[in-house]
């Protein structure tokens, strides 16, 4: 496995580079309308460059509201004739946020995307099938570019319609493909009831993002497809996928340091927390020249690994995203992520991979039913057999959540089916 | 002597029985018993049926979660203290009864019970010890 210079560099080099580079998104801040408000509020000069972390904390928080009030062109660093791209969010209800990229910027996302790949294991031999959304959605063409510059052989599918998935994957011998998990989750349902056998295919990896997903789900995966399955991160205002990218070793994602500056933050006192505390993602863009990011608040909650990683990149790793802020749901005053209800569902054998969330109100209280689908294997005609898988899994989410959830079995193929991003929870409070 | 019962995971009750039985109808086969046990969410039918594996092919083709389950029926006679006559051989041979059921048909003077305890093979040579007679189909 071979790797670039900058992704090995000491430590004391990386942070020099960064603050270098940090100089330069300055600049570009300053070029945009939003920013030149922002930073004169804050007392921050045309001039001001951080030369320590102290320092450096004195930049104001960018959020998602930022980009949204600075909506169309408020966060527009250069002119429109540089502009070659735009990504916004497909925000079906309020004002999308619309990042936009200059040929650098595509081509520093794409270098990014690379050497993620180049981390989980990929070469110039293999065959790319890219079953994630094209389009506003970054997905598709982060993930797309990358893998053409690395030199795979790349299938631009797009989402959905499974045959034809499968049809691509054996007919052009596809070694990995990008996909979200309940995706490949699905797409196991459907070898199994059209009898597509795994010898026919030639998958060795898949690279999975875009929901919020647990340790369980990802070895389910590994089992059912025999595959290695790698865990990538990122954000479509931070680009889109790239920003973190498991190396083979699985143990968390290396955060690409020369391309973001990350910190995480205790949410409620915007202090920055230690490597090691779990709190909210901070990141700031280092090579962006379109629309820089200052400090800009992820809502996605996770917490850095510092310690070295045995492949020798010196680029800090974060740990799987526990779930966002905005998700966390506020049950009868408890905080319970939708990752955690995952976690144990996928633990627990007797059930299959589909399952909803419902929180409602029940009288002045929060009800919270869980609803999954047994599997066949685990169907009896005895009442008291099936009632106990139904404690069962309640006793666990109990143990996992604090709260007692109501459990329903489902016959297999009654929850609805995701080939897309998973909306597993409905709250109807 | 053991009867195959088809046991159905019902989502809802009443929409997915109708469909479970037009299912059969349709393919003429014939049902002799039916019961549901249901919990808070959903039901499990149990059915006595003419061809139990055909049944049971039909009903998973159709998207149905069956299977089947070994249990054992008799004749009783239609006649007051009957049926308590049967489960006194049971509870004194220590052989305890999941649950039971009456076939939907009978004859004038006659009644099947079905059955379902934990060692079939046992529950049929204990009543057949007793002068009953398990019946071997319907
Ligand atoms: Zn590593």
């Amino acid at each position: 496995m071979s790797f670039s210079k900058v992704e090995a560099l000491a430590r004391g080099e990386l942070e020099s580079l960064q603050f270098d580079r940090l100089g330069f998104t300055l600049e570009q801040a300053f070029k945009t309308p939003f920013y030149r408000g922002r930073l004169k509020e804050a007392g921050i000069g045309e001039d001001f460059r951080p030369g320590s972390w102290e320092e450096f904390q004195r930049l104001p928080f960018t959020v998602k509201d930022d980009l949204r009030a600075a909506y169309p062109v408020g966060l527009l660093a250069e002119p429109h004739e540089k502009i070659v791209r735009l990504h916004a969010s497909s925000g079906t209800t309020g004002i999308p946020t619309v990042i936009y990229h200059t040929k650098d910027d595509l081509s520093s996302w794409a270098g990014l995307v690379r050497r993620s790949l180049c981390a989980a294991g990929a070469g110039e031999s293999d065959v790319f099938q890219n079953m994630m959304t094209y389009g506003l959605f970054t997905g598709g063409f982060g993930l797309h570019y990358g893998a053409e510059e690395l030199g795979m052989l790349v299938i631009p599918t797009g989402a959905g319609n499974t045959m034809r998935q499968f049809r691509m994957m054996r007919d052009f011998k596809t070694t990995i493909v990008h996909a979200t998990p309940s995706y490949l989750l699905h797409i196991h349902e459907k070898m199994r009831e059209e009898g597509i056998g795994r010898e026919e295919l030639f998958l060795r990896k898949a690279i999975v993002g875009g929901e919020p997903h647990s340790e369980d789900t990802r070895r389910k995966i590994e089992e059912l497809l025999k595959i290695d399955v790698y865990n990538c991160y990122g954000l479509s205002e931070l680009n889109g996928p790239g920003v973190a990218f498991e190396c083979v070793h699985k143990a968390g994602m290396h955060l690409w340091e020369d391309a973001y500056i990350m910190e995480i933050i205790d949410p409620d006192t915007l202090l920055p927390l230690p490597d090691g505390e779990t709190g909210e993602l901070v990141c700031t863009t280092l090579q962006r020249n379109a629309t820089p990011l200052i400090r800009y608040r992820t809502r996605d909650l996770t917490r850095i690994i510092a310690e070295p990683c045995a492949c020798g990149r010196t680029h800090r790793r974060i740990a799987r995203i526990m779930g966002r802020s905005d998700d966390m749901l506020i049950i009868n005053g408890v905080n319970v992520f939708p990752s955690q209800i995952e976690e144990v569902l996928m633990r627990s054998r007797g059930i299959g991979s589909n399952y909803q969330i419902i929180v409602e109100k029940a009288g002045a209280l929060d009800k919270l039913t869980v609803k999954t689908e047994i599997a066949s294997s685990a169907f009896s005609d005895d009442t008291r057999s099936m009632n106990a898988l139904t404690r069962y899994i309640k006793e666990a989410l109990k143990a996992s959540i604090s709260i007692n959830p109501a459990v329903e079995l489902h016959e297999p193929g009654i929850l609805p089916v995701w080939e897309g991003k998973a909306t597993r929870v409905i709250d109807t409070r | 002597m053991i009867i195959k019962q088809i046991s159905v995971f019902l989502e809802n009750i009443s929409g997915r029985l109708a469909e479970v039985t037009r299912i059969l109808a349709d393919n003429k086969i014939n049902l002799r018993a039916l019961t549901i046990a249901d919990t808070a969410d959903f039901g499990i039918l149990r059915i006595i049926a003419v061809k139990p594996d055909e049944a049971v092919r039909i009903l998973t083709q159709a998207g149905f979660m069956a299977k089947e389950t070994d249990v054992l029926a008799v004749e009783v006679e239609d006649k007051p203290g009957a049926l308590a006559a049967v489960l006194d051989i049971f509870s004194k041979n220590s052989i305890n009864i999941e649950y039971m059921y009456a076939s939907l048909e009978r004859s004038a003077d006659k009644a099947v019970i079905v059955i379902k305890v934990e060692d079939v093979e046992r529950g049929i040579k204990v009543v057949e010890a007793n002068g009953l007679k398990p019946i071997s189909a319907f």
